[in-house]
């Protein structure tokens, strides 16, 4: 009996995936697409934001992508937001509605969202890192009386690059939310700030020893974004930082993502800095 | 565990009856080599053979494997699990630790169904070596040169009979059928005993530290000027751990027809030796240089691993190092490494002196 999507992985093969079906591709600029995907009737994904699946298109390939929708609005259908990078994005970037896809997971730990209760949340997405923490911004959205502040920092090398515009326009009118968006380089229509994601930081003010952190985006910016983090006085152990390597299995065996002796994808992919500045590979 | 004795002049009736219900995978003779192969009869093997090219994890665990069959006009796709009863005949020891080994590692965590219906659907019959192998084997470093506590059946050449220790029922139900099987008397345990003990001297010791100490040494060596040393002769040809027994990293790859509807999902064997193991799509490396990989490799055989019982990610077999174009051997690098932090606790404790 599968109820949920892990339990595919205890039946006959670790690496079958369960065929799902895409609902819904919406272009988000020149090389990022969100897909809507639909499991098959009755079996739930029941994830954690942080947590990825192994998505399969069969002759191609897998790869694994991380799930952008939040807990709270996935139910048999949720979302992954990709952009072209390689090979196999390259053909799930040529996919219609109505074509399937395998996916296997969830895989690792997500980002351990009941702790963070009565925490003030900041959030430092840059570029393509936005759709990981996406997933958990929503969550904690939709559950918003149980945490305190919320803090989104995001930048991105171009206005066109911003993801979730649709998004962004609602969390910049909220009151309860505080955002600020930064580009590398504006074009003539950008009015907002133009610089590096830890130009933001500065701008803001917080109440370090309740503030948790998280980041994700292109690892040559963590180092940066920590130093930041750490000045402000957030501890090391509440800064969460999503980490990308090669990955093929998903499930601790095939030795790519190995960050010393720990997997990404089974430890990982999110490790606090506490964690993380042990491993001799990390940052 | 019973010990019984099986005369030498009956295995060639064993293997027959064997080969009627199993497959038989066994070391036989390949050019001036040897190499585990499925093989008929007990002609066609070598118990004599010093070690095989590759190890019998192959086996298990094979160099090229379907995982899945899939037709995407059908849009069906279906694991491919092998369970032929098999037998994995003269194993020697070292190999056998090594496969215990690799036990844990497919099952911790999430259970490998391909791994584990080869495994289970395996009868392995291991050989007590009574002389090493090569002269790059330090299986008496890592506790491997005689048999662990969990096999299914064990040989041990007594002259003119194999004593078979009898570790599990599958091992047991081998010799069903086999007349000239007999329970162990006086006389062959004390002749087992005599075997052994004269075994024990023809293995040396070749690390200069102790096998506990390793995880300790290598802790205490991650910025050693040795890593670099190695990434300037290492190749990066992936030899070590293709040969390697404990060695399971592996690749995903899908095979297709020319239409591309359908085919199968493979598995091969990879290597973190290799330039492309840890390099994402848009090219970042997060391994780059010789020198990290064979780091990394070694932190992985003396370090890393320490999650089987009793048991490093190395087995001391030395067929890394007789690959080794090189020359780079676990056993040098070892003794390097444990050389370097004696002379540095000198020079300290000099300091300290003064």
């Amino acid at each position: 009996m599968i109820a949920g999507l892990k339990d595919a992985l205890m039946e006959t093969s670790v690496y079958l995936p369960i065929q799902a079906r895409i609902r819904d591709i919406h272009q988000m600029n020149e090389l990022t697409k969100l897909f809507t995907i639909d499991l098959p009737a009755g079996i739930n994904l029941n994830h954690r934001p942080g947590q990825f699946l192994q998505v399969s298109i069969m002759g191609v390939g897998e790869a694994p992508i991380s799930i952008s929708s939040s807990p709270s609005r996935t139910n048999g259908s949720f979302q992954m937001c990709v952009r072209k990078a390689g090979d196999f994005t390259g053909v799930m970037h040529k996919l219609q509605p109505g074509d399937t896809l395998g996916v296997r997971g969830p895989f690792g730990h997500g980002f351990p969202y009941e702790r963070f209760r009565g925490k003030d949340m900041l959030f430092t997405p840059g570029g393509i890192g936005l759709p990981p923490l996406r997933s958990l911004i929503n969550q904690v959205l939709d559950d918003r009386s149980n945490y305190g502040r919320v803090i989104i920092l995001y930048g991105a090398r171009n206005p066109s690059e911003l993801l979730f515009k649709e998004e962004l326009q609602e969390w910049e009118e909220r009151e309860d939310v505080e955002l600020l968006v930064t580009v590398d380089r504006g074009d003539e229509n950008w009015k907002g700030y133009v610089g590096v994601i830890t130009t933001l930081f500065p701008k803001i003010q917080v109440y370090a020893p309740n503030t948790v952190s998280f980041t994700c985006g292109p690892q040559v910016m963590y180092r940066f974004v920590v130093t930041e983090l750490i000045g402000m006085g957030i501890r090391e152990g509440n800064i969460y930082l999503d980490m990308e390597r090669r990955m093929k299995c998903g499930i601790g065996k095939c030795g790519h993502c190995q960050i010393n002796h720990e997997y990404t994808c089974k430890d990982g992919p999110c490790f606090t800095y506490a964690h993380l500045k042990t491993l001799e590979e990390g940052l | 565990m019973t010990l019984k004795i099986i005369p030498k002049t009956e295995i060639s009736n064993w293997i027959e009856l064997l080969n009627r219900k199993y497959r038989i995978i066994a070391p036989a003779p390949v050019q001036q080599h040897f190499a585990f192969k499925e093989v008929k009869s007990f002609s066609e093997m070598d118990l004599g053979y010093r070690t095989t090219i590759l190890p019998p994890k192959k086996a298990l665990s094979p160099q090229y494997e379907e995982l899945l069959t899939f037709n995407n006009l059908e849009n069906h796709t279906e694991a491919v699990i092998d369970d032929t009863p098999t037998v994995l005949f003269g194993v020697h020891t070292c190999d056998l630790h090594a496969i215990n080994f690799l036990d844990t590692v497919f099952q911790r965590d999430y259970t490998d169904q391909h791994y584990f219906s080869r495994r289970k659907n395996t009868v392995i019959v291991s050989l007590e070596c009574l002389e090493p192998c090569t002269e790059y084997s330090f299986c008496k470093d890592m506790g491997t040169y005689t048999a662990p506590a969990e096999l299914d059946l064990h040989m041990v050449d007594i002259g003119d009979a194999y004593a078979l220790n009898v570790g599990s029922e599958s091992g047991e139900k081998l010799l069903n059928g086999i007349e000239r099987v007999h329970l162990a008397a006086d006389k062959d345990e004390k002749q087992l005993n005599r075997v052994l003990h004269n075994k024990w001297p023809r293995f040396t010791y070749h690390l200069h530290a102790d096998i506990t100490e390793l995880p300790g040494l290598m802790g205490s060596s991650y910025k050693s000027p040795i890593w670099e040393d190695l990434g300037k002769r290492c190749l990066g040809c992936g030899s070590c751990t293709l040969v390697c027994p404990t060695c399971y990293c592996f690749d995903m790859v899908d095979e297709a027809d020319f239409a591309g509807n359908s085919g199968h999902r493979c598995r091969v064997w990879d290597s973190c030796q290799l330039n492309q193991f840890a390099s994402v799509a848009g090219g970042h490396d997060f391994r780059p240089g010789q020198a990290n990989r064979q780091r990394h490799r070694f932190f992985r055989k003396y370090k890393y691993q320490s999650f089987a019982p009793s048991l490093l990610g190395c087995v001391g077999c030395g067929r890394c190092s007789s690959a080794c174009l090189v020359d780079i051997t676990p056993v040098d690098t070892l003794n390097k490494l444990f050389h370097r932090r004696v002379a540095a606790k000198h020079t300290r404790q000099e300091a300290v002196a003064q």
